[in-house]
C-alpha cells in the first residue's frame, strides 16, 4: 500500500479507519490489485515514474457519505480526487492529476433522481452514465432524448464537468451548457445547491440556471473547488424527424464561403444537427476536396422548409455537389437504427471504439490514445491555415518519424468554433509513448504561437495547455489560485486539476 | 393488510440478500461486455477478435469453448488494448466471479 505524498502513516491509517466506518469496509480500496484498476489505461506515462497514480480509493454511496469522506480528508489534509464512472478515457481515465491522491470514486452513486417528461429535464448523481440514463428514460416510455457523447458509459455529470459533448441538436451538445443546476460539497463538507436550488423547497432547480446573484456553476467545471454530487440537465424532446444534406466541392479554396454558409445557417439555428467538415486532402485520388454534412432535427413539415432554405443559401455558391438524404421519421425502424450513426439518434453504444481499436484500417493498434484539439474560429481561412499549419509542423513535431498521428479532423460539434483534432497512439511502449509526448507539447506550444489553444486535456499535459493561457501576467491563474486558496484551503480536492496547484504545491 | 405488507417487505429482502449473494453472470455481461462484444457490426470487441484470429476462433464471446473462469477475469481485471480494466465499482468480486463462469459455461477441456 501506497501513502499520499506529505501525509504520515498514522493520520493515513485513521482516516482509513474513518472512510472505512464512513463507507463501509468493503468500499475502501487499498489493496495493490485493486488500487491498480485506478490507473490510467491510456496514459502517456503508463509504467513510468511520472505516471499519475492512486493511493487508495473510497467510494461512497451517498452525499452525506461524500460529505463524511471530504471531512475526513480535509482534517487529516489527504489529496482526494473525485471520478465520476472513471471512464474518462483519453483525458486520464480514473487516476488523479496529483499523483498519490486517494480516488473519490462516485460510481455508486448512480441514481437517477428525476426525469421531467413535461419539462424536459434530469436530475442525476456522478455515477449515472449516458447508458443508464438512456435505460431509464426506456423503462418509463418518456418520450424525450439524451444527448449521449461517443462511449456510451461515460458519466452524465463527469462529461459535463470535463467539457465533453454529444452528437444530437443545438443547444444540447454542449453538456455543461445544457445543465441546469448542481448539487456540491466543498472541501469542508458543506452542501451548496447552485441557481434556484439554493432556495429550500425550490420547484424550479432545473428550470432556472441562474437564481439570484453572482452564477458560480462554472467554477465547478474542469475545476477543484468542490465535489459534484447532482447536477441538472435539459433534455430534448423526441424531434419527429431529422433531414441530412451532404454538400461538397472538388476546389480547396470553396471552403471559406462554405463556411460563412454554414455558419449563417447554424447561428440562426436553421440547421441544429451537429454538422461534420470532411475531405481535407484525406480522402481517395478524385475525392472532393471538401464536404459538409448538414442535419436537421425537428417536425417534419418545418424542417422541410428549413433544408430548403439550407440548400439554397449553399446553391449560392457555384459549383457545389448538394445531394439530400432520405427524411428519418423518429422513432427509427429497427433498419434504420442499424445503418445510423446511434448516437445522432439519442442512443448511445461504443461502437466508436471500432474506429479506435483494431480495425481492417488499424490492424496492429497500438491499444489507447490521446488528442490535442485546439480551438480555431470558424472560418475557412483559418481551417486553411491550420491545413498548411499541420502540414509545415508534422515532421518538425514528430523529428521526421512516422508514428501514425492522425488528423486533423476539423470539427464543427461546437458552435461559433471550429475543434482541430490531431490523435496520437498510445501503448505500452515506452520509447513510443515518448515519441508521441514530445508531438503532443511540439503541438501545443506551435499552436500557442498562432493563438489556438486545446480545451480539454490528458493529466500529463494540463500544466502545459494552462500555461499558454497566460494573458497579462497569467492573470487569470492568478485568479483562479485565489479562489481555491480561499473555498478550498488545505488544498485537498483535485490538486492540479486543469492547472489549478493549491498553495503548499504550487511551483515558486 | 399487515401481515401481507410483511410478507412482501421480507421478500424484497430476500430478494435482495439473494441478489448480492449470487449476481446474475449474465446480467452482468449484458451490462458491461454486450456493447462491445455482442454479436454484428458496431461491436469493437467483436470486429478485434475477429481481425485477431480470423475466424479459427469465434469472434463473439459467448461462442467461444476456450475460456476459462480464470482467463476472463484476468481480462476483466487487467485489460487490453482500448479495453480499459474495470474497477470493484462497476464490477464487484461477486459479479466478477458470475459473470467469469456464464461467459465460460461452454468451457471443454
Amino acid at each position: 500500500m501506497s501513502i499520499p505524498p506529505n501525509v504520515s502513516p498514522t493520520a493515513f491509517n485513521t482516516a482509513l479507519n474513518a472512510w472505512r466506518k464512513a463507507v463501509g469496509p468493503e468500499w475502501v480500496f487499498t489493496s495493490d490489485e485493486a488500487v491498480a484498476l485506478y490507473r490510467d489505461a491510456y496514459s502517456p506515462y503508463y509504467g513510468e515514474p511520472e505516471e499519475r497514480v492512486a493511493s487508495a480509493a473510497v467510494a461512497p454511496a451517498s452525499v452525506e457519505q461524500v460529505q463524511a469522506v471530504v471531512r475526513i480528508a480535509n482534517q487529516h489534509r489527504i489529496p482526494l480526487y473525485p471520478i465520476s464512472t472513471g471512464r474518462n478515457l483519453a483525458y486520464g481515465g480514473s487516476a488523479p492529476v496529483y499523483s498519490g491522491s486517494v480516488v473519490l470514486d462516485l460510481k455508486r452513486m448512480n441514481r437517477v433522481l428525476e426525469v421531467n417528461e413535461r419539462n424536459a429535464y434530469a436530475l442525476v448523481e456522478p455515477g449515472v452514465s449516458y447508458f443508464d440514463l438512456y435505460e431509464h428514460i426506456q423503462k418509463a416510455k418518456l418520450d424525450v432524448w439524451i444527448d449521449p457523447p461517443d462511449p456510451g458509459w461515460g458519466s452524465v455529470i463527469g462529461n459535463a464537468l470535463d467539457g465533453g459533448g454529444g452528437w444530437t441538436a443545438y443547444p444540447f451538445r454542449d453538456h455543461f451548457a445544457a445543465h441546469c443546476g448542481m448539487e456540491v460539497v466543498l472541501a469542508n463538507g458543506e452542501i451548496v445547491r447552485t441557481g434556484m436550488g439554493a432556495l429550500p423547497n425550490s420547484k424550479s432547480w432545473q428550470q432556472s440556471r441562474w437564481g439570484f446573484g453572482p452564477w458560480v456553476d462554472g467554477l465547478f467545471r474542469q475545476s477543484n473547488f468542490g465535489v459534484v454530487t447532482k447536477m441538472g440537465f435539459y433534455l430534448m424532446p423526441r424531434p419527429e424527424a431529422l433531414i441530412s444534406a451532404t454538400v461538397t466541392t472538388m476546389r480547396d479554396e470553396d471552403i471559406v464561403p462554405m463556411l460563412d454558409v454554414l455558419n449563417l445557417l447554424e447561428n440562426q439555428v436553421v440547421v441544429n444537427g451537429s454538422t461534420q467538415i470532411f475531405g481535407g486532402g484525406r480522402g481517395p485520388a478524385g475525392s472532393a476536396a471538401w464536404g459538409i454534412q448538414v442535419p436537421i432535427y425537428g417536425p417534419e413539415k418545418v424542417i422541410r422548409a428549413q433544408m430548403d432554405y439550407a440548400k439554397a443559401k449553399f446553391a449560392a455558391i457555384p459549383g457545389l455537389n448538394i445531394v439530400e438524404s432520405e427524411m428519418l421519421r423518429t422513432p427509427l425502424t429497427p433498419e434504420q437504427m442499424a445503418r445510423v450513426r446511434l448516437v445522432n439518434f439519442g442512443i448511445p453504444n461504443l461502437s466508436t471504439f471500432a474506429l479506435l481499436g483494431r480495425n481492417p484500417g488499424n490492424p496492429d493498434p497500438a491499444g489507447g490514445h490521446i488528442g490535442f484539439s485546439p480551438i480555431v474560429p470558424r472560418t475557412g481561412e483559418s481551417l486553411l491555415e491550420f491545413k498548411r499549419f499541420y502540414n509545415e509542423n508534422l515532421s518538425k513535431v514528430t523529428g521526421g518519424e512516422n508514428l501514425n498521428i492522425q488528423g486533423p479532423v476539423y470539427m464543427t460539434c461546437w458552435e461559433r468554433t471550429l475543434v482541430c483534432l490531431i490523435m496520437f497512439p498510445i501503448g505500452r511502449d515506452k520509447a513510443l509513448n515518448a515519441k508521441m509526448r514530445r508531438a503532443f507539447e511540439g503541438w501545443v506550444k506551435l499552436a500557442a504561437e498562432r493563438g489556438w489553444a486545446e480545451y480539454r486535456a490528458p493529466a500529463a499535459f494540463q500544466d502545459l495547455i494552462a500555461e499558454t493561457y497566460s494573458y497579462n501576467n497569467h492573470s487569470l491563474r492568478k485568479l483562479r489560485e485565489t479562489l481555491k486558496d480561499a473555498i478550498d484551503p488545505n488544498g485537498i480536492i483535485s490538486a492540479g486539476r486543469y492547472g489549478v496547484w493549491p498553495k503548499h504545491l504550487r511551483k515558486a | 393488510m399487515r401481515r401481507s405488507l410483511t410478507i412482501v417487505a421480507l421478500l424484497a429482502s430476500l430478494t435482495s440478500v439473494a441478489q448480492a449473494a449470487d449476481p446474475s453472470g449474465e446480467a452482468v455481461y449484458q451490462r458491461w461486455c454486450a456493447p462491445c462484444h455482442a454479436p454484428g457490426p458496431g461491436h469493437p470487441g467483436t470486429q478485434s477478435l475477429e481481425m485477431k484470429y480470423g475466424g479459427k476462433t469465434p469472434a463473439v464471446l459467448l461462442d467461444r469453448t476456450d475460456l476459462t473462469p480464470q482467463i476472463v477475469s484476468t481480462f476483466v481485471r487487467q485489460g487490453v488494448l482500448l479495453m480499459a480494466p474495470f474497477r470493484k465499482t462497476e464490477i464487484t468480486d461477486a459479479e466478477l466471479t458470475a459473470l467469469a463462469a456464464f461467459v465460460a459455461r461452454n468451457y471443454k477441456k
